[in-house]
């Protein structure tokens, strides 16, 4: 599925008055690429603790969960990566992801809130839940970043997370007045391990995220260069930003309701692949998906193999490579500036 | 200073401050002002106070004749001496690091003290196991875990402000960033342990006013104290430092070397508090800003007994009404946290600038 939008867009590029060259989309690294992701999602559909092969009931337990994991894992790849993409696309920063916008804090409070409201809730109230409060999340920051004059564009990730640790704090404090901590506690710590056929299905919707941020990829670069540009360019501003958050909001909030917090992915991602392709949006779009599809499968094995016969949720690898990963990220644009 | 006085025209306010007859270099722009701040100096200080005795003797138990009674006030006197500490480290800190950095929206709890201070618990508790986690403990470990995030500031500090680069925001983007991938290592670890090992580290990963040690009193005071001081006499300096790199350099201070010893300071004060009564993300930040708004004066000397005084106040208040009215003892410190981060909301909103 992923595959076939990556063809079509590439298609739709060849009809397109002449560009680039070394803009295209299908050479050899990128073939190579994801023949690594392939073979990593091979790997990952062999690795766990039930013997397939051995035991009779191997290949129905394949598919019931080491299927759904591996597309899982493949699904919220490209969506945290891509988000984060299109979040530093609009607000013209490289630093900014759901992480350090609170996007993700938000879509804990509104699945806080959601259990809230309804004592025994469905996957499909929670997700609602996460994706409005992530949506009204990300506007009100976008809506800071617009009301507040910056000086630096390293205090824009601060800010975000001071605000997304206002948004938790206001979440525990919920959780501690009603007694469901430990319903955060657990989401607050994203892990791959419950997935199974049945409890993942939503993920699918990423492809229609994925199609659309494809498609609109190209103004959302310009609605980086601002209002006045946008609009002179003749396209309404507003709309778009609102169109982008609505994506960045679907992705995370159902993210966020099925497997939780993952934090830091959809910073590193887009920030690696810039690093070596330099910022053409629409040929870097294909890399990044394939890139962090590939980046949390890693992860994910790493999840599994490292203290088997048990599982570390995933989020604390992330977590941890992703803080190293920042830090050089940031200190490569130190010495640059 | 006339040129001053030409530039100032269009804000009237400071206007009128400046061209009062006897205008000087006084921290304040007028005497009714200097008036209101020692009268709400006065009144904050006698406040906490009454709030810290009803602290100690409101809702005793037992009554004040029973030989009882003075074991359950040194009970409380125990708390409220931790409240103290924090009070003097929080405010102190976050007014000075304000200051230096030149933003009055960030806390240095943002450099990541309370995920380094988890992270050496969790990882004696890995490393070493139970025998020497519960052997490690006492005065000893508390300096080892002072100087420890003390040498982690400076390391980041004389690292990333240093230097052709030099950038105060970098570093606290990177302090940020370090805190949260601190906190994902130990979580990581906390998850490998066994549970009964895990229950041990837990309980004293849980810091709060009312389990605070009483055996690093005698440690942590003096240091308190000691660094207290030296921060307020170096009032002057950051009256200095405030104004930014260019200027106060032009005012012949050396502001780098101004900075790191400031941070290092701050970062002591941060760091005991941290290892005595846990993290509190937002109530430096709190506390700082009503300081800003109720004391009208840039002057250091002045700022620093008013964030003292209202420190004072906002913690014994909070605890004597969640425990006594609203008989709710667990949430005080998120309900501060959550008053605190209200606060930075409204401020960065009509601030309008970053």
């Amino acid at each position: 599925m992923q595959k076939n939008t990556i063809q079509t867009m590439a298609r739709a590029e060849s009809s397109q008055p002449k560009r680039c060259n070394n803009n295209r989309i299908w050479t050899k690294p990128f073939i190579l690429a994801i023949l690594l992701v392939v073979i990593l999602g091979i790997i990952s559909l062999f690795t766990g603790v039930y013997d397939i092969r051995g035991q009779e009931d191997g290949l129905r337990m394949f598919f019931v969960t080491r299927v759904p994991r591996t597309i899982a894992l493949m699904l919220t790849g490209a969506a945290m990566s891509m988000s984060g993409l299109v979040m530093q696309l609009i607000t013209q920063n490289r630093l900014v992801e759901s992480t350090t916008t609170g996007t993700i804090e938000w879509a804990g409070l509104g699945l806080t809130i959601v259990y809230l409201l309804f004592p025994a809730p469905t996957l499909v109230q929670r997700m609602t839940g996460a994706i409005i409060f992530s949506f009204a999340g990300t506007m009100i920051f976008f809506f800071f970043l617009r009301r507040v004059k910056l000086r630096s564009s390293l205090i824009v990730p601060i800010i975000g997370m001071m605000l997304g640790a206002v948004i938790s704090a206001f979440s525990t404090f919920i959780g501690l007045v009603f007694q469901m901590t430990q319903n955060i506690e657990t989401w607050f710590v994203g892990s791959f391990a419950p997935v199974q056929v049945g409890r993942y299905e939503y993920l699918w919707l990423i492809v229609i995220v994925t199609f659309f941020i494809f498609i609109y990829a190209d103004r959302f670069t310009l609605a980086g260069l601002g209002q006045d540009m946008t609009t002179s360019l003749g396209l309404n501003y507003n709309n778009i930003v609102l169109l982008g958050t609505g994506l960045i909001a679907l992705a995370v909030g159902i993210v966020a309701a099925v497997i939780g917090n993952l934090p830091f992915l959809g910073l590193i991602v887009p920030n690696i692949v810039s690093m070596y392709r330099g910022d053409d949006l629409r040929s870097n779009l294909p890399w990044v998906c394939v890139i962090g599809m590939g980046t949390i499968t890693v992860c994910d094995i790493i999840s599994r193999t490292i203290i088997m016969p048990f599982e570390v949720p995933v989020s604390m690898i992330l977590g941890t490579l992703g803080s190293v990963v920042f830090i050089v990220v940031l200190l490569r644009q130190r010495r640059s500036r | 200073m006339s040129e001053l006085v030409y530039r100032n025209k269009e804000s009237t306010k400071i206007d009128s401050g400046l061209n009062t007859k006897n205008r000087s270099a006084r921290a304040f722009r007028s005497k009714k002002e200097e008036k209101r701040y020692w009268f709400l100096l006065i009144t904050f200080i006698a406040l906490g106070l009454l709030a810290s005795y009803g602290l100690l003797v409101y809702n005793n138990p037992v009554p004040v004749s029973s030989p009882s009674f003075i074991p359950v006030v040194k009970r409380r006197m125990v708390a409220i001496i931790s409240m103290v500490i924090a009070a003097i480290c929080q405010s102190l800190s976050t007014v000075a690091f304000q200051s230096i950095t030149g933003n009055r929206v960030i806390t240095p709890s943002l450099l990541g003290f309370e995920a380094l201070y988890s992270t050496i618990q969790t990882s004696t508790m890995f490393f070493f196991g139970v025998s020497a986690f519960i052997s490690f403990s006492g005065v000893g470990s508390f300096l080892f875990q002072v100087i420890a995030m003390v040498l982690m500031c400076l390391i980041l500090y004389g690292w990333l402000l240093s230097g052709k680069y030099g950038d105060l925001q970098l570093m606290l983007l990177v302090g940020v960033i370090i805190g949260t991938g601190l906190r994902s290592l130990s979580t990581f670890m906390r998850r490998l342990l066994a549970p009964s090992e895990f229950d041990i580290l837990q309980a004293r990963l849980f810091g709060s006013v009312n389990n605070a040690d009483p055996a690093y009193f005698p440690i942590a005071i003096p240091i308190v104290i000691i660094t207290a001081i030296i921060l307020i006499s170096f009032s002057k300096k950051l009256n200095v430092l405030s104004l930014g790199k260019h200027v106060s350099t032009a005012l012949g201070v050396k502001h780098q070397i101004g900075v790191i010893l400031g941070l290092v300071l701050v970062s002591i004060l941060m760091s005991i508090s941290t290892a005595l009564v846990g993290p509190l993300t937002f109530y430096g930040f709190l506390v700082a800003t009503l300081t800003y708004q109720v004391a009208s004066t840039y002057d250091h000397r002045y700022i620093f007994p008013m964030s003292l005084a209202i420190g004072f106040l906002i913690i014994t208040t909070s605890y004597f009404f969640m425990y006594h009215v609203f008989n709710a003892q667990g949430v005080v410190s998120i309900i501060i946290e959550m008053f605190g981060g209200i606060t930075l909301l409204i401020v960065l909103l009509r601030k309008g600038t970053l």
